[in-house]
Formats: structure tokens, sequence, C-alpha cells
């Protein structure tokens, strides 16, 4: 450990947080404040026919398509821009913006949105992967209804099935999720003082909005100004979707002259917004007389929802993400995302690599059942080392402390003893999941079109600027990026200014997402920071410039093929959980959680500690008690009463600890974490209730009911 | 439209309204006590929580109408109070604030628990503030900051 970093302070927002001084987006005053109600489609696939709406009182608005200025768009420039700021002739989910009601009471708002009658045609809707596969109703996206179709392939998979001595096939399902950050999505829209469009919202890609509306609006990017503020946790759910409101909220905006503001409620907001994509995903495993693994055949498909927006993104770190930690000789991998009539699916947490994690974690567990071996060391006889050729033909650069994270969770959790302890079957059970989770953007993301800059300033007061677009949203930002330029700097902390960016104020350095914030951005602070630091006695003010350089050595990323090294580094963990399940109720207890994690060197040990218990908990809910289901395109949970997320009494105190592997390109050795910590506990709890059960677990959440049906249906 | 007679962090008002009005918009768009946050509008999160004649409520669920003669306590009052102080420091210390939307509740929660019972268990720190959801901490930190503030501010409640 490095003492001097890794040694926690006080975050720096703690105080102002507690208290309820802090101002998130709801508790800004706006003069002459206007608000704004999104007029929703009622339809999944239908044409719009017409569109007609009440006579309004005087000082309300309906504004729609028509009203984008001549240079602009109707369409959210994203990763993809398929998806219309308000709907074309046609509706794809049910929540498609088709218009925006304005005015100043919210009331009165939601009485007009009732009378706005909107005529549609219907077609044949799609609600789920199968009957997306299936072109039920005519292809919906392409010719294929995917979106993205990707195939892999390492070794030789065909000459090791043809000499298998024994096939197993699996097929793993995961659920919607629902991010249920506290704070409902919130943006505010308004003319500035200079004549800019202004922008203020609760996010984390402040660059994202800000290119989303300039498109939308035919505006230069320089005339539209985007203030990121205090925000009440993202979590992925506020990568993009901003982009989302923010675009028709800057089209009234500018029409009306007025300040607007758009506050989800949240019910509006489950019901609405996106989630973690659904995925299934098939296996068959290829082994040899004595039970080696000598191949995998595995099949990803994910239900991206109406509009493609970074499906394809999150379809690359599922399938890059789906043989875990193992190193397999021969694989083949194909991967969709399909396009559907549900609610786009986007970032979430994680973003494709909790599914194609707990599929192989998974699946790696059945094999261990089928074959009669013991779990962990069946994992064991596979795990990644140094050198070793990745699913997309790169390399493990880094050396990989797996057999070290092994033993201290074994150490710590009792694993092995409590293994022999608990027969299968005895309603008591010990999980076990290992997994790994790349640093920043997937393939070239970083040099090609990231391009992050960090710009650090001394000023004459001898206090100085930070000035990058990443953003608070609650992991800790504002202490540890802070920490990262004053250890250099050798200054307090309180020297660094480091404000919520502004788009006017600060450089590009990227968005807050991809675990890169610290890994990526961070070592760009570093780096910074050492300039500034050789020039400090230049004079009074000094400004200097870091821009983002690959890391040297690494095998060049094929963007059309998907070929070479996927990530720069990697986080790596082990989870272990223990479980009692109820016989008569099939209630799941939890009875103790341990995780040990090697995210580099730790920027701050509390800060670390706190993503890792909020991650675990978070990645609990998923597997245990989240129960988000699609009917006919609409949720059918969508309140915080019946969409259930841990409260403090679901789970235990958890026990964590860190392995150091100080990374050469994080700042300090630091890599990525807010992902990593997400990404196994699902996989491990699934694992205890099938040992407690003694039958295979095959989808989460692992609800009562479901584990009902694996105890009627024997062996599923 | 109704006059209700009711103290907000000690000070009195007078507020002519529908008396059906929720307290929490009363507390965030009349007085502009915006320390109150409102994050699911059912009293399920427990981000809206003040204290009502001493007792933690929902500030989302409160009609106006029933808080005729009550004292109401927000996080804007108790943030001013040693007891307040206290909490606030010992959830600093103990890594209990990331996002923050919830902790102004989880804090009011805390002043609940330790007047009833000033030094509580880890298990009785938990259901006191089972009423109060949050999404990033997995809870732990924060049942640390309510025993460190106990442990801290002994004498205090």
């Amino acid at each position: 450990m490095n003492k001097k970093i890794s040694t926690s302070i006080k975050r720096v927002d703690a105080g102002i947080k507690t208290g309820g001084a802090a101002r998130y987006i709801g508790d800004i005053p706006f003069d002459g404040l206007l608000y704004g109600k999104i007029v929703r489609s009622s339809r999944a696939r239908a044409i719009i026919k017409s569109v007609s709406v009440p006579a309004l009182p005087e000082g309300y608005y309906y504004i729609d398509a028509k009203d984008i200025p001549s240079g602009g768009r109707n369409r959210i420039e994203m990763i993809k821009d398929d998806w219309p700021v308000f709907a074309d002739e046609h509706v794809r989910f049910i929540g498609e913006t088709i218009g925006l009601l304005v005015g100043p009471d919210r009331k009165e708002l939601n009485r007009l949105r009732d009378e706005v009658k909107v005529e549609y045609e219907d077609l044949t809707p799609v609600f789920s992967i199968e009957e997306a596969e299936a072109l039920k109703g005519g292809p919906i996206h392409g010719e294929d209804n995917t979106y993205a179709d990707y195939r892999l392939q390492k070794g030789d998979p065909d000459a090791a099935f043809a000499k298998a001595a024994r096939v197993i096939e699996d097929t793993i399902r995961t659920g919607f999720q629902e991010h249920i950050y506290m704070e409902p999505q919130g943006v505010v829209a308004k003319t500035e003082d200079d004549g800019k469009l202004g922008i203020l919202f609760s996010g984390q890609c402040p660059f994202y909005v800000r290119h989303a509306v300039s498109a939308t609006m035919g505006l230069a990017e320089d005339q539209v100004r985007v203030q990121q503020v205090v925000t009440g946790g993202a979590f992925g759910g506020k990568e993009h979707y901003p982009d989302v409101i923010s675009t028709p909220l800057a089209v009234a905006a500018r029409k009306i002259g007025k300040p607007i503001g758009l506050f989800f409620d949240r019910v509006e907001d489950i019901s609405f917004t996106p989630k973690r994509h659904p995925s299934v995903t098939r296996f068959k495993t290829a082994l040899d007389e004595a039970g080696n693994i000598i191949g995998m055949d595995i099949d990803v498909r994910i239900d991206a929802g109406a509009y493609e927006s970074c499906s394809m993104v999150v379809l690359q770190r599922a399938i890059f993400s789906v043989n875990s930690v193992y190193n397999i000789p021969n694989v083949k991998i194909r991967g969709r995302a399909f396009a559907t009539n549900n609610v786009p699916s986007d970032a979430y947490r994680g973003f494709g690599a909790p599914q194609g994690l707990f599929a192989m974690e998974s699946h790696m567990s059945h094999l261990a059942r089928a074959i009669n071996v013991d779990e962990l060391k069946l994992k064991q006889q596979y795990l990644l080392k140094q050198g070793d050729v990745t699913v997309t033909n790169g390399r493990i650069h880094e050396e990989v402390k797996l057999p070290e994270i092994i033993q201290r969770i074994d150490d710590m959790s009792g694993y092995s003893k409590k293994l022999k302890e608990h027969t299968p079957g005895s309603w008591k059970g010990i999980g076990i999941s290992l997994f790994n989770h790349g640093s920043g953007f997937t393939g070239n993301g970083e040099q090609e079109i990231i391009k992050g800059v960090v710009k650090m300033r001394k000023r004459a007061d001898g206090l100085v600027d930070l000035l990058v677009s990443n953003v608070e949203m609650g992991q800790g930002l504002q202490t540890t990026f802070r920490k990262i330029a004053a250890m250099v700097l050798e200054l307090p902390v309180d020297s660094v200014i480091y404000n919520d960016p502004n788009t006017d104020l600060v450089p590009d350095s990227g968005p807050t997402c991809a675990s890169r914030s610290i890994a990526v951005v961070g070592y760009l602070v570093q780096e910074a920071a050492k300039k500034l630091k050789d020039r400090w006695k230049e004079s009074d003010i000094v400004e200097v410039r870091q821009q983002y350089e690959p890391p040297e050595g690494l095998i060049p990323w094929d963007q059309e093929n998907l070929q070479g090294d996927a990530y720069p580094s990697y986080g790596w963990g082990a989870n272990v959980i223990e479980v009692e399940v109820d016989p008569l109720t099939y209630e799941v207890t939890t009875k103790g959680i341990w995780a040990v994690h090697d995210v580099g060197v730790a920027i701050d040990e509390k800060v670390v500690e706190g993503q890792v218990d909020g991650g675990i908990i978070q990645a609990l809910g998923y597997g245990s008690l989240e129960k988000l289901e699609v009917k006919e395109g609409r949720f059918q949970q969508k309140t915080m009463a019946d969409y259930t997320i841990p409260t403090t009494m679901d789970f235990p105190k958890i026990k964590s600890a860190l392995v150091d592997n100080p990374y050469e390109y994080g700042p300090f050795g630091a890599k990525g974490a807010g992902e990593l910590v997400f990404d196994g506990a699902a996989a491990a709890f699934a694992d205890a209730v099938q040992m407690a059960i003694n039958g295979d677990v095959k989808q989460i959440p692992v609800t009562p009911e479901y584990i009902m049906e694996v105890r009627e249906d024997g062996n599923n | 439209m109704a006059t209700i007679n009711f103290s907000i962090n000690g000070t009195s008002h007078a507020i002519d309204t529908d008396p059906l009005r929720r307290l929490l918009d009363i507390l965030r768009e009349d007085l502009k006590l915006t320390g109150v946050k409102e994050g699911c509008g059912e009293g399920e999160c427990g981000a809206c929580s003040v204290l009502k004649d001493g007792v933690l409520v929902n500030s989302c669920m409160i009609p106006i109408g029933t808080c005729e003669g009550s004292e109401i306590i927000t996080p804007e009052g108790l943030r001013e109070t040693v007891q307040g102080k206290a909490i606030i420091d010992a959830y600093g210390e103990s890594g209990a604030v990331q996002c923050g939307f919830c902790t102004p509740g989880m804090m009011m929660a805390t002043e609940a628990l330790l007047r009833k019972n000033p030094s509580p268990t880890e298990g009785e720190a938990r259901e006191a503030l089972s009423g109060n959801l949050c999404r990033c901490t997995g809870y732990d930190m924060i049942i640390d900051g309510v025993l460190k503030a106990a442990e801290r501010g002994k004498g205090l409640w």
C-alpha cells in the first residue's frame, strides 16, 4: 500500500451534504422558472396519425419537432443518433417523447397532458429477445433486428469440439435492473445573459449533453454552456439519458425564452428511463475424457430496446467478459444486441460485464457440479496469468494476483472449511465468484473517440485550479482528484480548487463512466501536476495541459474485427457469500459477505471501501431482490414499493480487503474500481443458494418463487 | 384554504394554504428549505424525513393541515444544534456520505433514534434507519456513523 495516498481523509463534500446545504438541481432557485411535462406515447409500436393538443391557457406552450430551429436535427446525437428528440412518424416504445408541454403550474400541466389526444395506427410490437429473433411483425431494425452481431474466435474451437468426449450445454438469464439513483432525473434549460443556451443538469457527462444539444439546435458547440450540478447518484443512468431530456427542453427554452425545468417524479423515472440490458447466454462446453475444458461455444443475446444508443458497446463488454478470469484454450463467441419495443436499455454500472461474468461464473459452477469436482479447484485450473491470451487475442499485460486474492478470501471467510461443513441441499450454502473488469473505454475509445485533456493552473493566490470535465456523483471524485493533485504538488488538499464542471471553463477530459475517472483521467491529473510542479516558479500564473496517450506495449486495437487489447489493465476480485434458505418459504438469509479486490492502489481507502460496500449491496439487489418484469412493453413495477432495493436490514456487514498491485499507467498505481465491485456478488449469491438447495441456479434475480421452480424441476 | 399555525426549526409560521398540500412542498417551495429531498413521493425512501413533534415522519405523506400546532425540525434546524453537528462529524469520519441525496434524511433518522436510545447496538441502528433508503453506500458506513455519533456525543441525548 502507498500509505501516503491511500490513507483516508474526510470527504470534502460530507458536511455540506449531510446537513442538507448541498444544492441539487431541484434545489436551485431560478427566476420565473416554468416546468416541462413530456407527452408520451401510450403505444409500443405504432404510426402516429395525428396529435391534437387542447386549447392552452395563457402562458402554456406545446413544443414538438416543428419547433426545432432550422439547421438543427430531430436526432439525439449520442454514440448513435437513431433516437429522435421527438417521435418521428413512428413511436417505438411506451413512454417515447412525442411533445413537451410547458407552463408555470405542474398540476395544470398534468391535466393538459391528459387532454392531448394522439391517434395511432398500431403495428405488431416485439417484447422479448425471442420475439425479436423470430422477426415477429416484420423487422423493426434492419433486416434481422440486430443492432450488432459480433463473432470472436480464439484458438481452434471446431477442432476442440470434434474431439470432445462430452459437451455440456447451459443457458443463463439475467433480468432488467433499474438504477434507483436516489435523486430522479432533472435538467434546467435557459438562455444565459450572454445569449448562450445554458443547460444545468444532474448527471455524468457534461460534454455529451453539450454535443447532443448543439446538434439538435444547430448551434456551434461553444454556443451551448453546460453546468453539472451536485448529482444524487447516477450509476450509468445519467450517462446518456440527460441527452434525451435536455434536447427537447433546449428546443422549448429557446422558443419560449424563459428558464424551464424538467424534473421526473419516481414513477416517471422508473417507468420510462433506460435499464440494465436483460441477457440470455447459451454455453456449449467441450470436455475431454479427463474432464478438462478444451473448448467453448458461447452465444450472448441482449435486449437493447427500441433505440440503439450505446448498446453495441455494452454488447462488446459483455462478450469480452464472458470468459471471466479464465484462459479457455479454444473459444468461439457470438454476441447480438436485439431491437425490441421495450424502453431502450442503456448504461448501468458494469456496462455488460455483470451479465457476461454472471453467466460464466454460473456456468463454471454448473460444470463443476456436472462433473463432480470442486468448483474452486476447477476455476483455479484455468486462471488467467500475465501474458495469457484474451478472447480478443490481446494479452494480459499485468501480474494477475488472483492466487493471492483467493488465498486471502479463503482465510477471511473460511470458504474451504465451510464448503466441507455444508452438504449440498442442507439449506445452508457458501458460494464464490471470481471476476475482473477492464478500466476505461473499450478498445481504442480513449485514443480515437475521447482524447481526454486535463488542465491545471497555478493561480496568483497560490491555489491551484484543477480543470476537468469529470464529475462528482457520489463516488468521491471531489476528494480523490484533489488528493492526487495535492500529493504531487505537495500542497494541502484544500489548495486544489475543483468545481462542478462547466463546459465553458474546463477542457473535455471525457465522460464520467467506464471506471475511467481515476484510472485514465486521474493519471492525466497526476502527470499535469508533475508538469505544473516543474514549472511552478516560472510565473505567478502557470497553466499546463495533459492529453491522453495510450500506454506503451499494447497490441493495437482493430475495431472492425474486435481484435487486440480491449483494455490496457484490469481490476480483479473475489466474493464469497454464505446463505441459509428457509426450507418452507424459500426465503434466503445472507449470513456473511466477504470481498477481496485488486484495484491497483487505493487513492483513498475509505472511498474504495465505500465503493465496495455499495457495489456489492447493489449487486445483491440485482441477484436477489430486484425483479423488474415487462409486460406488453410496460414495466410492471413502477414505484419504490414494488421495485424493492436493499434496506439496512437485508444484508449483514461486509468484510473486505484490498490486494496491492500498482499499475504503471495509473495515478500512484491506481486502476478502476467503481464497476469491478459490482461484478461478482450476484454470482457468489446464486452459487451459495444452489449449494443450499442442491439445484442449478440459472437466472437472477434468485427469488423464493424461482427457488421453488428449481426445487420442483429437480436439477432443472 | 386554511391558516395553519406551526413552528419550523423554532420559528413560528402562519401559512394560508390548501390543508391537503404536502408538508414537503410547504418546506421546499414556500419556505425554500431544500434540505428535505423528494426521492419517491410515497413514503418509501425517507429522503424527505423531518421530525414532527419529535417523531420521525416522511414529509411527503403529511398533509399540512395535520401540522396545526406542531413543531417541525428539518435538516436546516438540526444541523445548527450540537446534536446535529455531532452526527454530521461522525458521518464524515465514517465515510457515510456518497451522493448525499439520502443523507439529510439519514441524519434526521439518526437524531430520532438517539433521542430515544442514546447508545444503540448495530442491530438497533439498522432497524431505526430501515425506512431510509440509500443506493450508494450499502449502509455499513452509515451505521458506523450512527454508532460513532452515539459514542462521541455521549451525554448530548
